[in-house]
């Protein structure tokens, strides 16, 4: 049900032709992992797989319909992390989360204190974000997947400000995301440790 | 059916073959046109009894101006349907146009402050017709400055787009104001009452008009070709068209529809 | 380290993996109320298009004389030049900060309107940039000569003209969001588009500073904050999309 397709998949950027006929079929349950060195188009991938770079050719197709031909009803269901956090340095954790949800469900406050809990950062709830870690930053934007329940999810480069722990978590969280049925898009240098099934790799050159 | 010939024409390969054959069609309808149109101005056509001689100077800046204004149109429209049919040549022309569209602007404001000097007395006088032109040329600057802001092609194609189309839309309302402003404190006008009644002043008046367009339509036609020639030069049918040997970077896929997949980037798990 | 995984599948399984109620009212009121709070909390930046303004429009007088009959007739000019320049200065603050910590995308990607959501911020910045201008205007009509039967029409001008001119600096600002923090390229595409409202409005002051009806400019503003309105959110959000690739 939950699938993601892409095919023959072509951009340049400027003259660089970054990606150059990417395939792949992941399915609900599954997690692509993207690996390449940097500069390869790991980043530049996942954006044209949320439909916010345009596509020189090749179609992206969620659960059979093309992206591209209605993007709300794609965006709905999905939930991107990037490399930045997405989160407002003078708000609040909280402020944030109820910020992000909101766009996406409506939310009860217990289920903003949950999510703090799970990603391991309920006592930084009302301190603003600028006061916090970089890694404690990054907590409180996995928490925010956890709100706005999106069936993909696309990570850039996840685990990145995290400590072992924090690695852990992340693996945990993609886990159980995965074993509700959802699929995951992750960039990632490092391994992630999810059992092979569950796992496609995707290497780009 | 009509709509084949706008997408062939819209493929760069097929606009560069074809446009090779019109230029020269264009060029010299140009010259001729505008040599005859000059001859019979500046010779033939009676002096103006309030002006004198110097009123010739419209002979070159009334075409200029309007074809400013064209030119920002054409500019404006075929960014459009770069942007909605996503074609690249439509994009190209777009980019050829700016230059083109600000050259005959600097040309009618240059030619309309000589003509202001013996009329009024100064090189500006802040006249709506000038103060338009002088705006529009400000909208060509800011065109071309975006432009040259994005390093990719398609994003700065793309984004000048938006603008152009803003701009076309605000054009007549700038003018409209201007001229509305300048009604209120009885400024000068260039072609105000009385303007061109006598057939020996308009014949050669419509002949440079006529001239001026072909002179765009030729130079528009080489430009594109050279825009079309650097945005597609890795391309396969570039070196068909040249008859020089195939490039040797990757091969640039796109409209020209030669998709390439030069390394296989994919790994099915 | 999987205690918590009862409460993760707790959490997971209370949000709805597809369609749940929410609508482009509700995202747009959270984008304008998160907006406002920013504002309040970083409050220096917010008041520095509103100090411009008045800076700006004392330079006029220090330039000239202190002739309040002299004042007079400049004043229309030395308003609307300062609230044009003000509003450059602000637009600024609309996309550049968004876009940079990446909550701009999250706007793009939420499935919502983007347009709607566009529209909802820069409402929010005309509230913070643009009313207090002309909150202010009452102030500086007054300082430069203009007599206080002049002052409602004045506001009436600034509050009709201060909205075309957000919105307009609104496409501006998202045609140059990725580009250095120069702003002359910003200023150069947003002022002759600007020009329109300049001339009307300097109009109407002057009209309503000599005591004359101001109705036709006064309309001719209405009509261009409406063409604003109405078609400046489609080119905002084409600009920010473009923008954000």
């Amino acid at each position: 049900m939950n699938e993601l397709t892409a095919d023959n998949l072509h951009l340049w950027r400027g003259e660089h032709h970054v990606l150059r006929g990417v395939s792949f079929e992941l399915h609900g349950g599954q997690c692509l992992q993207v690996t390449g060195a940097n500069g390869a188009g790991k980043t530049t991938l996942l954006r044209a797989l949320c439909a916010l770079v345009p596509l020189e050719s090749g179609q992206v197709r969620w659960r059979g319909r093309d992206v591209a031909a209605d993007r709300g009803a794609f965006h709905a269901q999905l939930d991107y992390l990037g490399h930045d956090n997405a989160l407002k340095a003078d708000l609040t954790a909280v402020e944030n989360l109820r910020f992000a949800a909101r766009l996406k469900r409506r939310l009860n406050p217990a289920e903003i204190t949950a999510a703090l809990e799970r990603t391991g950062v309920a006592d930084s709830g009302s301190s603003l974000l600028r006061r916090l870690s970089a890694g404690q930053r990054r907590r409180v934007a996995l928490a925010r997947l956890l709100l706005t329940g999106g069936a993909l999810w696309v990570l850039d480069e996840p685990g990145s400000n995290l400590d072992q722990r924090g690695q852990a978590l992340l693996a945990e969280l993609i886990e159980a995301h995965l074993s509700t049925g959802g699929a995951a898009v992750v960039a990632t240098h490092q391994a992630l440790a999810l059992p092979a099934p569950k796992l496609l790799p995707l290497a780009l050159q | 059916m009509s709509w084949v010939w706008f997408h062939r024409f819209g493929s760069p390969p097929h606009f560069y073959r074809l446009s090779r054959r019109l230029v020269p069609w264009f060029a010299w309808s140009a010259l001729v046109v505008c040599v005859a149109g000059l001859i019979d101005g500046l010779v033939f056509a009676p002096p103006d009894f309030r002006q004198g001689d110097g009123y010739r100077i419209i002979f070159v800046h009334v075409p200029a101006a309007l074809l400013s204004l064209q030119v920002y149109v054409v500019m404006a429209a075929s960014a459009a349907i770069g942007l909605i049919w996503r074609m690249k040549v439509a994009h190209a022309v777009a980019a050829s146009c700016a230059t083109l569209g600000a050259s005959f602007t600097v040309v009618a404001l240059g030619t309309g402050m000589l003509w202001g000097k013996p009329m009024w007395g100064a090189y500006w006088a802040w006249d709506p017709r000038l103060t338009s032109e002088l705006l529009l040329l400000f909208l060509y600057l800011g065109y071309m400055g975006l432009r040259s802001g994005f390093d990719d092609t398609a994003r700065a194609d793309r984004a000048s787009a938006v603008l152009a189309i803003v701009g076309v839309v605000n054009v007549p309302i700038i003018h409209y104001s201007v001229v509305w402003w300048n009604s209120l404190h009885q400024g000068s006008t260039l072609i105000g009452a009385g303007g061109i009644a006598v057939p020996s002043m308009w014949v050669p008046l419509v002949t440079m008009i006529v001239g001026f367009e072909l002179y765009f339509i030729a130079l528009l036609l080489i430009r594109t070709r050279g825009e079309i020639l650097r945005r597609e030069r890795n391309a396969h049918w570039i070196a068909e068209a040249l008859g020089a040997p195939p490039p040797t970077a990757p091969a640039y896929g796109g409209a020209s529809g030669h998709p390439a997949a030069h390394r296989p980037a994919v790994q099915r798990g | 380290m999987t205690a918590d995984g009862g409460k993760s599948e707790a959490v997971a399984s209370q949000a709805p993996a597809s369609e749940a109620p929410r609508s482009l009212a509700g995202a747009a009121f959270a984008v304008m109320q998160r907006d406002l709070r920013l504002a309040l909390r970083r409050s220096g930046d917010t008041l520095q298009p509103l100090g411009f303004f008045v800076i700006v429009t004392t330079l006029f007088p220090l330039a000239l004389q202190p002739d309040l009959s002299l004042l007079r007739d400049i004043a229309p000019a030395a308003l609307w030049v300062g609230a044009l320049l003000a509003s450059l200065l602000a637009l600024d603050l609309l996309f550049r900060e968004d876009a940079q910590d990446g909550t701009l995308e999250q706007l793009a990607l939420c499935g919502l309107p983007f347009t709607g959501l566009l529209a909802a911020k820069t409402a929010v910045h005309w509230l913070l940039t643009g009313l207090p201008l002309v909150v202010i205007a009452p102030l500086i009509a007054t300082a430069l000569g203009a007599p206080a039967t002049a002052v409602p029409a004045i506001v009436a001008a600034l509050l009709l003209g201060t909205v075309a001119l957000s919105l307009i600096g609104a496409v501006g600002a998202g045609l140059t969001m990725g580009m250095k923090r120069n702003g002359s390229l910003m200023a150069l595409l947003v002022l002759p588009l600007a020009v329109p409202v300049l001339i009307f409005g300097a109009q109407a002051t002057a009209l309503a500073i000599a005591g004359e009806p101001i109705a036709a400019p006064l309309y001719l503003l209405g009509a261009m904050a409406v063409l604003a309105v109405t078609l400046a959110p489609w080119a905002v959000a084409a600009a920010v999309r473009i923008g954000l690739e």
